[in-house]
């Protein structure tokens, strides 16, 4: 929780929040990646892990999560992933995203027990909503571990005041309809969404679903205090699988990842932290 | 003798015991509350429900007979064996007793467009059928390699005016056209509805196609008291996600009639080939519910494996979930061989071809029969007809070296 007050506070759009897959398109690379999200300014990690019926993704994921399960990748692996970002010098907060079934098999108890080991500061579960959530809101509370919650343009006023009144971290506002992945445009609610979230929440709040490019990054910067990015970052690290698993290319690979990227979605030269 | 709790399921937030639920993304939430309510205002409705009874008697031939197999009863020297004749149904299958549910609830909620996943095609062709009859567009989902090996339920769902998707995601089989549809509704839930073909995913869809199915069981309990003067003594239903065998056993719950569900033990449940999810699975969560799942220990799904298409489904529903871990319904696992043999014996005895799904049922009932007094009854469902599955047969007893003496 103490980097979450420390990284996590409410700034108005200049939150940035990568997603990566653990494991894709290997593990040294995923730790490598971590560390360049770093260098660009993220203020937060999600730590994807892969799971063979990924429903809330769309096709950039899918495929990314296919490849990390060629690697072998699983839940337990991923979080000692994460320990070896922290020995690299990731300080930023990691937060786990993964499907409830994977998250059943390896054990709530023992996933925090796992996530102290590891030091893994947040936990966001896709397909597990606010009403299924109960019992393990209450351990996440308990262990200090802050289960991410999300929230989409058809959530009801009673459901989100629901939602975000337990909510910690911070809230995920899914952009628009759909699943997750690269597209044009955001649900035409998403502007009056964003005030109601906001009216509710003391905590920050970000946009994920979608968000590609520096025209959306800032449409939105004014409505929220940051953004999420998965398939785009993804996307990116499909073009370089090659140089990426090759030890001796990775690093040119990231630098080229790095200024792409940061181009692309804060159309900058050099991140500024 | 049975838990009163046994029968007043779905308690709570769709479960049934600790099964069920709603797993789904947030972006579904509203979708699966919208569509609570607009069934349970539905279920109310006496217009809504005669509409559906009437659709289930002019368009689909309901209801279908109970039929007494003399010859295999003398053979079998046990239970006296009774069928219930799904497969005369319009489009020869149990699956449009529920397509035709859920598309007149489509269009109560003013939904012009319908989505359905297909493993072999089944469910697909029962919605491609009532979506041509309500004039709604349809698309289905159906896995790539699914669609190369049945091409003939594909063109049939494309001569119907249905919209085929092949799915590229995954293992390009029934659970990934599954996850599709999810994602497909998830991006246009404003105007699309999800026609569900089992008694699987979130809330309330386990619920509401077991209510669609259920008018098997109602009229197999006053058919058989009408033929015999009293309920059957066992009931045998063939179990994938477990539409046929819910909609079956819904009304005996409460009755002293033993219940048999038959899954798939494919090539046995001892070898990586079966899709036996009761005997061989473990609890977990897919397609919005928790139930028994064919996985790994990391959670990862495992394909499943049966020769008919149908079976092979990686969970089942969280009703036949509880029903097993509860004891009210004895869960066996049927491998191809038996099902082949006992298809084989309805054929020869009684000029019936059933499904390949429904031949597992018919080999587990044979096996109980057997055990059981003459003088007692044993009631099958016959899920539905063979004919989509004669170039299956042909290829298995050719393979098998068997043909010859089959035929």
């Amino acid at each position: 929780m103490n980097r979450f007050n420390q990284y996590l506070r409410p700034n108005q759009g200049s939150l940035f929040i990568p997603f990566i897959t653990a494991g894709d398109p290997s593990e040294n690379a995923t730790v490598d990646i971590a560390l360049m999200m770093q260098k660009m300014g993220a203020s937060a990690l999600e730590l994807g892990i892969p799971f063979s019926d990924p429903a809330a993704d769309g096709p950039v994921i899918q495929k990314a999560s296919l490849r990390a399960l060629k690697q072998g990748m699983t839940l337990k692996k991923a979080m000692f992933l994460a320990k070896k970002m922290r020995e690299k010098g990731l300080k930023i907060p990691i937060i786990i995203f993964t499907y409830y079934n994977v998250l059943l098999q390896l054990g709530e108890e023992r996933f925090m027990k796992l996530a102290h080991e590891c030091d893994i500061d947040g936990l966001l579960v896709p397909d597990l909503p606010f009403e299924e959530s109960g019992d393990l809101r209450r351990l996440c509370t308990k262990e200090n571990i802050p289960l991410i919650q999300l929230v989409a343009p058809t959530t009801s006023d009673k459901r989100l005041k629901q939602i975000v009144d337990q909510a910690q971290g911070f809230i995920y506002c899914v952009s628009s309809l759909g699943v997750t992945g690269v597209r044009q445009t955001f649900h035409p609610d998403v502007f009056p969404f964003l005030k109601r979230v906001r009216e509710l929440s003391p905590i920050p709040i970000a946009v994920g679903f979608g968000v590609s490019t520096f025209k959306h990054v800032e449409a939105l910067q004014d409505h929220c205090d940051g953004v999420i990015v998965g398939s785009a970052i993804v996307r990116e690290i499909e073009k370089h699988i090659d140089e990426l698993k090759d030890d001796q290319k990775r690093k040119e690979a990231l630098d080229d990842m790095y200024h792409l990227l940061l181009k692309q979605l804060f159309n900058k030269d050099t991140a500024v932290i | 003798m049975v838990e009163q709790e046994t029968t007043k399921q779905p308690i709570q937030k769709g479960r049934y015991g600790s099964f069920g639920g709603r797993y789904v993304p947030e972006t579904l939430m509203f979708a699966c509350e919208e569509l609570e309510k607009a069934y349970e205002d539905a279920s109310k409705d006496q217009a809504f429900l005669s509409e559906y009874h009437s659709l289930l008697k002019e368009y689909s031939g309901r209801p279908t007979p109970v039929t007494y197999l003399k010859r295999v009863t003398e053979q079998v020297g046990g239970a006296k064996i009774y069928l219930k004749r799904e497969d005369l149904n319009h489009t020869g299958a149990h699956k449009i007793n529920n397509a035709i549910g859920q598309a007149l609830l489509a269009v109560r909620m003013g939904k012009n467009k319908v989505i359905a996943e297909t493993g072999a095609g089944q469910h697909g062709v029962a919605v491609a059928t009532v979506a041509a009859y309500f004039g709604l567009s349809c698309k289905v989902f159906m896995g790539a390699l699914d669609v190369e090996r049945q091409a003939l339920n594909v063109f049939r769902m494309r001569l119907l005016g249905a919209e085929v998707i092949p799915v590229e995601s995954g293992n390009k089989t029934l659970k990934d056209a599954t996850n599709e549809a999810f994602r497909y509704w998830a991006a246009n839930v404003e105007d699309t509805f999800y026609i569900v073909g089992s008694v699987v995913g979130p809330h309330p869809y386990p619920m509401m196609v077991r209510d669609f199915q259920r008018v098997i069981g109602d009229e197999s309990k006053s058919q058989f008291i009408e033929k015999t003067g009293k309920l059957p003594d066992a009931i045998v239903a063939c179990v994938g996600g477990g539409s046929n065998a819910m909609g079956m056993f819904y009304p005996f719950l409460e009755d002293d009639v033993a219940l048999f569900g038959a899954e798939a033990a494919g090539k046995g449940i001892d070898t990586a080939e079966h899709a036996a999810t009761l005997a061989k699975g473990t609890e977990g969560v897919l397609h919005g519910a928790r139930t028994y799942l064919i996985q790994d220990e990391n959670g990862q799904i495992i394909e499943p494996y049966s020769i008919s298409a149908g079976l092979d489904y990686p969970g089942i529903g969280p009703e036949h979930a509880h029903l097993s871990k509860s004891g009210r319904v004895t869960y066996r696992a049927i491998t191809d061989k038996q099902a082949m043999e006992a298809l084989g014996l309805l054929c020869k005895k009684e000029g019936i071809l059933p499904a390949l799904e429904s031949a597992h049922a018919f080999a587990l009932a044979v096996e109980q029969a057997k055990t059981m007094d003459p003088s007692q009854t044993l009631l099958v469902c016959l899920s539905g007809r063979g004919d989509k599955d004669v170039h299956t047969v042909m290829h298995y007893l050719e393979k098998e070296g068997t043909i010859h003496e089959s035929i």
